[in-house]
């Protein structure tokens, strides 16, 4: 009797399933894998003048955008085999542009980029009208030009969605400004709605993605200033209804190193937020709001803070902090020169589960790996 | 015992100098990008950046074959959801047991079309990769058969070693393949693995294969025919328990014990003292743990090893006493310098019934959650997981769940089967299905409904809306006004369906004609979501009416929709041309009191700032002003002719 047939009662071995020949456990032993690996999927010439700043994602991940001290910004389209495509490809600024993000699709095709030279600027890909000589053809225009920062802008942010569109800038002055489109068909037209002074040249801004009621809007700002040597460099805005303006709910003190970014956690309908912090170090702050009174409604929200973890592997500063979808991973960057994944298990122990590193073989320009060609033509590069 | 525990693997990046430099990332769908890059404002131009790179986390999802594992135990997981708690304990377990099996039986289909594919596949790198996965799904399916027995269906004494014979059994099959080519040959007892045959099978309890290979022997060598008929005797009497029968396990063991008396007097009497081989079997018989550990090579693993050791000194090994033999006979048998695999850790974390550590093992060893996800929730199912609840919010059961699914949403195809998952995690599904369908690229209409219908079933409101709005933008955008309509009608966005109705009337006053009209013409209720969209229906049933020769009724329409103030006023210059050529037909059409009201209309248009706009051009203001003249004199003569024929008596 077939050994394999013999521990099955018969109507749960389909004909099919019954191998004809048997294995033995004595293969395993040798490639019993132990890690989950990551692998190079593939390399994309980008192909910046000068080094790349930011590459960003869309919603659908379907595109993604890079900007770079070359002062341009490009735009991917992934085919359908997965290779990445350059489809537009423009100069943004005068200046180094730091920063690039996509809009929320509801709002149609929308990036913002933001400089050195001191501007934040919104971009639109339309495609051509049928009068138009560009009859279906898409290209990017630029609809504002946000000017009111003296200083190099250092980051920008569209708010969650919920709240309709709405652009953060911040900059070196230490301005955390707040423009909104009333009219999302319209996006030449922005309005400032709400400038936040704090008092610290300010280098990142994350907006908390709750969309619960329960929580009002709320922002985190961070600061690179070196010579504010004892404050905090954490700054928490959260919006109040009875006011319409952004108050300060709390200053992580104890984050008194320069901060070069932060992110908030998706918040998975938690009553608790979640805040991953690029300092000398890698952070996570657990913040949990205190109940509120319904007569001081016109003073923000009481947070508690409480430290979920703390990591100082990339051994000096950290650059970089970003949460997947779901917030079960977080990558960090630092200068270790590395790009870290951090987990935590069901038990909430955070572990790094994997490292990308240079390989530090200095790789021609010219050189023969997967280039890919760009569709980008002269002419089209001449209309921006 | 030592946990299995790995360091993070460090993936290079080609061309990027990790010591002088920084590596800049972001977060994709299932992947991650990295690009070189200097976070510290240097000022410096330090020259072009030519690469960004994707990473990807190696994941057997791509693998066609695999994607049927996933498909078929989606089945079997979906099934496992639904029996009931209520059921009595007796038969919820004949169910678990069943589903186990299942589940082994869709991993050993999937095995063996590995295999199949592994050896007929050319390229020998892809070869390579299948037998990985070959060699994965065998260790996977190990462990999952041992769990089966030991926490699933929890043999007792007894029972529980006939299961782990047949545990050993099915992963040691190859001495049947062995067993094939002995007997087939020209004389199988001149063949080399003539003893080794008969050896394995007596190693696994299989008496009556080893006798009839024996028999072989026995025939050619009528000389030692009294030996072999009295090793063929203890290979019969040799009690085995069966736990369907009367017998007590306290009847077995005296059995038993007689019985291992008996061989053992046979040793004694050196009955096989001429014939090497059959002292061997005799030896193995009798449980001699030294004879055993010189065919390491038959045993091939330490649970064999185990396995034949309790089979032939404890045949009635308790549940609880597992962990002890399982540790000495890995320890006996394994070289004292060699470190254990991850494999042999697991199994000997199962021996000692440690769920949770087999659980840990698994997920760090093996590179996807398939296989901790899907035991995990049996196991939670069998109520195994209980005692060690954890104060963390969610389970380790949801935990697993929840990445296995995740894993499945980066796949273009698989995603759909996480949904189930997702609905099957009471504490973060939503959220977390919430979090990824959103994310599922709308590609095409028919991919967006999919979507769209697994978010209404689930009443996420939120999600539906945005769906429609991204699918009515984009529409918009391709300049696809009907479908752009749809979309927003769905998405219940009063503001987009305006403007959408806004540009189809713009069109109709460019073109004289309305596209869409399969759309405009059913609008029912839908019409009311919107002013303008109002508007819309009705201009165009207006129109329809006319057409179909309904004077008076379009008529009465076309004055209402100015009337009612459903019209904007921008539109009504357009609304009272319209009622020309009602005007102008023989029959009187418009009542005079209709007519006083139209004339109303056009006094109200012009009297007011409105009209003419002063940004019009002089030829423009021309036009307007020769309509309006010609439009009184219509309504006049109208009013006439309406006054006559109310006044006059019809006889």
């Amino acid at each position: 009797m077939n050994a394999w047939t013999q521990g099955f009662p018969a109507e749960h071995c389909p004909e099919h399933h019954t191998p004809s020949h048997g294995w033995s456990s004595s293969h395993i032993i040798v490639t019993f894998r132990p890690q989950r690996e990551m692998f190079l999927a593939r390399s994309i010439a980008a192909d910046h003048k000068d080094l790349i700043h930011d590459v960003s994602y869309d919603f659908h991940g379907r595109r993604m955008a890079t900007c770079s001290s070359d002062q341009s910004v490009k735009v991917w389209d992934k085919s359908e085999n997965g290779e990445w495509i350059c489809t537009a490809n423009w100069k943004t600024h005068s200046g180094s542009v730091w920063r690039v993000t996509w809009a929320h699709p509801e709002f149609g095709q929308v990036l913002a980029s933001c400089s050195f030279d001191r501007t934040a600027a919104v971009w639109e890909e339309i495609v051509g009208e049928s009068s138009d000589k560009q009859r279906g053809l898409r290209h990017w225009i630029k609809r504002t030009t946000l000017v009111d920062s003296r200083t190099s802008v250092t980051d920008v942010k569209f708010a969650p969605k919920h709240m309709g569109l709405m652009l953060t800038t911040c900059s070196a002055d230490g301005v955390v400004r707040i423009y909104e489109a009333p009219d999302v068909m319209n996006l030449s037209q922005w309005s400032l709605q709400h400038e936040i002074s704090c008092k610290l040249s300010s280098s990142c801004i994350s907006w908390n993605p709750s969309s619960s009621r329960v929580h009002p809007p709320m922002i985190a700002v961070g600061s690179d200033d070196s010579s504010a040597v004892y404050s905090g460099k954490v700054q928490i805005y959260e919006y109040i209804d009875h006011t319409r303006k952004y108050a300060k709910a709390e200053t992580l003190m104890t984050v008194t190193d320069p901060v070069h970014d932060l992110a908030f956690a998706p918040n998975l309908g938690r009553s608790f937020h979640v805040l991953a912090i690029a300092t000398k170090d890698v952070r996570i702050f657990k913040l949990i709001p205190m109940r509120r009174d319904a007569t001081h409604s016109s003073t923000p929200t009481k947070l508690e803070i409480q430290v979920l973890a703390q990591f100082d592997n990339h051994n000096s500063q950290v650059w970089r902090v970003s949460w997947n979808i779901t917030s079960t991973l977080l990558a960090s960057s630092g200068d270790d020169g590395c790009v870290r994944l951090w987990k935590a298990n069901y038990m909430d122990n955070w572990k790094c589960t994997a490292i990308l590193r240079g390989d530090g073989i200095p790789v021609n320009c010219s050189h023969d790996v997967v280039s890919q060609q760009s569709l980008l033509t002269a002419s089209s590069a001449e209309r921006f | 015992m030592e946990e299995v525990d790995v360091e993070p693997t460090t993936t290079p990046i080609p061309g990027v100098d990790s010591n002088r430099k920084h590596l800049g990332f972001v977060w994709g769908p299932g992947d991650i990008l990295v690009y070189e890059t200097i976070y510290k404002a240097s000022g410096l131009s330090t020259g072009g950046c030519p690469f960004v790179h994707e990473v990807r986390k190696d994941e057997d999802i791509c693998s066609p074959i695999l994607r049927k594992l996933f498909n078929e135990s989606h089945h079997i997981f979906v099934g496992l959801q639904g029996i009931r708690d209520d059921l009595p304990s007796k038969n919820k377990k004949t169910q678990f047991v069943s589903i186990s099996k299942n589940y082994r039986s869709v991993i050993r289909a999937c095995m063996e079309e590995l295999q199949q594919v592994a050896v007929s596949v050319q390229d020998a790198a892809l070869a390579t990769q299948y037998g990985n996965q070959v060699s994965i799904l065998l260790a996977v399916e190990l462990i999952w058969n041992l769990c089966e027995v030991l926490f699933i269906d929890a043999a007792p004494a007894g029972s529980l070693l006939l299961h782990l014979l047949d545990w050993v059994r099915l992963h040691k099959a190859d001495v049947d393949e062995k067993a094939r080519d002995v007997l087939q040959s020209e004389s199988p007892t001149e063949h080399q693995a003539y003893w080794d045959v008969v050896i394995s099978y007596v190693l696994q309890g299989r008496m009556d294969e080893a006798r009839q290979v024996l028999m072989k022997q026995a025939a050619l060598q009528p000389a030692a025919r009294g030996m072999f008929k009295l090793l063929d005797n203890l290979l019969i009497k040799m009690p085995i328990f069966n736990p369907s029968g009367a017998q007590t396990l306290t009847e077995f063991d005296v059995k038993w014990r007689h019985w291992h008396e008996e061989v053992d007097r046979c040793l004694q009497d050196q009955s096989f003292a001429s014939n090497p081989h059959l002292e061997v079997i005799c030896k193995i018989l009798v449980g001699d743990e030294d004879v055993l550990l010189e065919h390491k090579e038959l045993l091939s693993t330490w649970y064999h090893f185990l396995v034949t050791r309790l089979l032939f000194s404890h045949p009635i090994v308790k549940p609880t006493e597992l962990h002890y033999y399982a540790q000495s006979s890995m320890h006996m048998f394994l070289d004292t310098r060699s470190v254990p695999e991850p494999l042999d850790s697991i199994l000997l974390a199962a021996f000692e019934f440690d769920i949770h550590q087999v659980i840990k093992d698994c997920s760090i060893a093996l590179n996807n959650w398939w296989f901790v996800a899907h035991l995990t929730d049996l196991m939670d199912h069998c109520k195994l997981l209980q005692s060690h609840n954890l104060h963390f919010g969610s389970n380790l059961r949801e935990f697993l769940l929840l990445e296995y699914a995740s894993g499945l949403f980066t796949h273009h195809s698989l995603w759909q089967l996480a949904v189930d998952y997702f609905d099957h995690c009471p504490e973060f599904g939503r959220v977390y299905l919430e979090l990824q369908i959103e994310r599922v690229p709308l590609d095409t209409e028919r991919k967006a409904l999919k979507v769209l219908r697994i978010c209404e079933q689930r009443q996420m409101t939120e999600q539906v809306r945005s769906i429609c709005k991204i699918m009515a933008k984009g529409a918009l955008r391709n300049n696809r006004l009907g479908s752009a309509l749809s979309w927003s009608i769905r998405a219940k966005d009063a503001a987009f369906a305006t403007l959408i109705s806004e540009r189809f009337l713009q069109d109709y006053c460019a073109n004289g004609a309305f596209s869409d009209l399969d759309l405009i013409d059913n609008l029912g209720s839908a019409m009311l979501l919107s002013d303008r969209l109002t508007f819309l229906g009705k201009y165009r049933e207006f129109h329809r009416l006319y057409g179909e020769k309904c004077f008076s009724d379009a008529a009465k329409l076309l004055l209402s929709l100015m009337t009612a103030k459903i019209a904007p006023r921008t539109f009504w210059m357009t609304l009272l041309t319209d009622a020309l050529p009602l005007l102008e037909q023989k029959e009187v059409i418009f009542s005079a009191d209709q007519t006083h009201e139209l004339m109303f209309c056009l006094e109200d248009l012009t009297s007011g700032n409105c009209l003419p706009k002063p940004d019009r051009a002089m030829q423009d203001e021309d036009i307007d002003t020769t309509k309006i003249e010609i439009l009184r004199l219509a309504l006049a003569r109208n009013l006439a002719k309406a006054i006559v024929k109310e006044g006059t008596v019809e006889v």
